[in-house]
């Protein structure tokens, strides 16, 4: 077990903390950096997804695991930053200029959607922010002029600077370094009052209150930045996807980014990647494991000379075929995770953790949950 | 012109008068007490004072300024800080986050240059650090400091309520309950803790509570209560023997 000697303030704002802590997450730079190495195109590009999925992650954390509010409109967000970028790029405006505007505007559609949040709470904000992503939804089918509605509209390959970035490899290092900035900018405001003031939010409005935090504006504050990610996001998913079309950007996949969240663990950033590397890696695994299992089943089949493998193997292939499993399969594992570990993922890593940096003296209870009653009757 | 003024304060909830034309004042440095049997107005008189609730009448100044219509949270930078009687921890933050938190009215930094970390972002937070280490020490809670408020026993948090109050710099200090939950040690503690507040921190205190030789213990002056009207004010004894709050405690 190793114990932490702090000898100075310092040690408890950086970002790493300490050296051992460093040099894994030199390792895991050292790892991602190499993917587009050793991998071919496919994985590269899955791995861009889990990238960009990592940002509407942090972008929902924020929201939903820090500020306490729920969101079921950001797939809302998400389509105001693509169908921008790509209309902007479309009109000739350089790259870096079209994604600050498409940030720019997701921002503005945020406060303006956070402002009923001053008002509302729990499930009556959560109601009227999928109010606004069935009313945007809708917009982006009927505003031809700019969307080119149903059609679609199709987006050019990202070219800053005059320098391309249209290879799958390129495009990876791209994600891959807004990733690690969005994920340092969060960070850098949970160090700080904005960030604690969120997480006051959360916990107790009326001691945040007290305690000199403006909710108007905190509220506002974390809305705002939440969506401007999800612009961000938005932007870097139209090019990922290449042909922007209204029926993407629908509830289920709003309910994709909160189910990315709370399987990840809400109230961390970890939570967040390790969300994203769930969303977007279980669809590819799901495709795979639907040829895999009957062709491997088969074979065993043959090998042993028993039938009913076979059967067994096809059936599972079909079923895997069917529409609606993946969704099947996502709803599955959240109630799982909601049922037996309300931290998510991001609580089953702390509990492996703690299990090795203990290991033989690890206590079987240490994160056993206790049932308290001390608030009794609540202000609000 | 009084530290702290409260006049003729009154809310009603419907028909129901809370408060109903308290008057009193507290004078700078000293402990003033309410008391009162249950459903008085004691909490109400807090919130009002807090700002949470608006009042229907009366005025509140405040070391010469009217904060009858100062948003709440206004009230930290003033320097009026409160705890609550059914704590209101932030609960899965730490300990050291929810202390940093009362720092918050004292901050300088804003949006942008947070999302930077800016060199005078680390320097500010290194300030309070400082400024909130001083209440750890004052009151002991070296132990629990990277512990988060959910894993914390009773005692320690209505301890750390207590620190996160004191870490806003507080001039006046308002304590909803004190020794509520507390055993019979803790709220000895509390006696001290109070009065090291007074006298060394110089920090005027307001305070609610229940169990009589805790207010005998450390205050000044009492008022008594009762149905949101005002019985009786004077020092502990006065207000204890008083034949109007003896009939509100014992009926008759």
């Amino acid at each position: 077990m190793r114990f932490q000697f702090k000898t100075s303030y310092n040690q408890d704002i950086r970002l790493f903390k300490d050296r051992i802590d460093t040099s894994w997450y030199g390792l895991l730079a050292v790892a991602v950096l190499a993917v587009p190495l050793l991998m071919s195109d496919y994985y590269v590009g899955e791995a861009t997804w889990v990238f960009i999925y990592a940002i509407c992650g942090v972008s929902l954390m924020a929201l939903v695991g820090y500020t306490g509010l729920v969101s079921l409109g950001h797939a809302a967000f998400l389509g105001i930053g693509a169908y921008a970028h790509a209309y902007f790029l479309q009109h000739g405006v350089p790259w870096v200029v079209s994604v600050a505007l498409a940030v720019t505007i997701t921002t503005a559609s945020g406060i303006v959607v956070g402002l009923p949040a001053l008002r509302m709470t729990g499930i009556y904000l959560t109601i009227a922010t999928l109010a606004f992503g069935v009313i945007i939804q809708e917009v982006f089918s009927r505003w031809e002029s700019v969307t080119h509605g149903f059609a679609g509209m199709p987006v050019e390959k990202p070219t800053i600077f005059g320098v391309p970035f249209h290879d799958e490899w390129a495009f990876y290092y791209l994600c891959l370094f807004f990733l690690v900035l969005v994920l340092w900018m969060t960070r850098n405001l949970l160090r700080s009052p904005t960030g604690r003031a969120w997480i006051a939010i959360r916990d107790s409005e009326i001691a945040a209150q007290s305690m000199g935090v403006n909710l108007a504006i905190y509220k506002s504050i974390a809305f705002a930045y939440s969506a401007g990610l999800m612009g961000l996001a938005g932007a870097l998913f139209a090019h990922k996807i290449g042909y922007l079309a209204p029926d993407i950007f629908t509830i289920l996949l709003s309910i994709q980014f909160l189910l990315l969240v709370i399987v990840g663990g809400l109230g961390s950033l970890h939570g967040a990647v390790f969300g994203a590397i769930f969303v977007a890696l279980l669809p590819p695994l799901i495709a795979i494991l639907r040829d895999s299992i009957p062709a491997s089943m088969n074979e065993a089949a043959q090998a042993m000379n028993i039938k009913l493998l076979a059967i067994i193997g096809e059936g599972i292939g079909n079923f895997l075929k069917k529409p609606g499993v993946e969704a099947g399969i996502f709803g599955l594992i959240l109630v799982l995770v909601i049922l037996l570990e309300p931290l998510g993922m991001y609580g089953r890593w702390v509990k492996i953790r703690v299990f090795f940096s203990t290991f033989p003296m690890y206590r079987g209870a240490t994160f056993k949950r206790q049932k308290s009653y001390m608030r009794s009757e609540r202000l609000r | 012109m009084s530290f702290f003024s409260v006049d003729n304060l009154s809310i009603n909830f419907g028909g129901i008068k809370a408060v109903d034309g308290v008057t009193f004042d507290v004078k700078k440095g000293e402990v003033f007490t309410i008391i009162g049997p249950n459903g008085a107005g004691k909490t109400t008189i807090f919130n009002l004072v807090s700002r949470i609730y608006q009042p229907t009448g009366g005025k509140l100044v405040f070391d010469g300024t009217d904060i009858t219509n100062v948003p709440p949270h206004r009230i930290a930078a003033l320097g009026i800080a409160r705890t609550f009687q059914n704590i209101e921890l932030f609960e899965h933050a730490t300990l050291l986050q929810n202390l940093l938190l009362a720092r918050h009215a004292h901050k300088k930094s804003n949006f942008f240059s947070e999302l930077m970390f800016l060199p005078s972002v680390r320097q500010m937070e290194l300030e309070h650090r400082e400024a909130v280490e001083k209440a750890i020490d004052f009151l002991d809670l070296q132990q629990y400091r990277d512990s988060f408020i959910v894993n914390l026993p009773y005692g320690v948090r209505k301890v750390t309520e207590l620190a996160r109050a004191l870490c806003t710099d507080p001039q006046l200090l308002l304590l909803d309950e004190p020794s509520s939950g507390l055993n019979v040690e803790e709220t000895e503690d509390m006696a001290f803790w109070i009065q090291d507040i007074r006298t060394l921190l110089g920090i005027t205190v307001l305070m609610v509570e229940h169990d009589m030789s805790l207010v005998s213990a450390v205050s000044d002056r009492v008022l008594a209560l009762n149905y949101g009207r005002p019985l009786a004010m004077g020092t502990p004894g006065e207000v204890q023997s008083h034949p109007e709050v003896i009939r509100a405690y014992l009926g008759g």
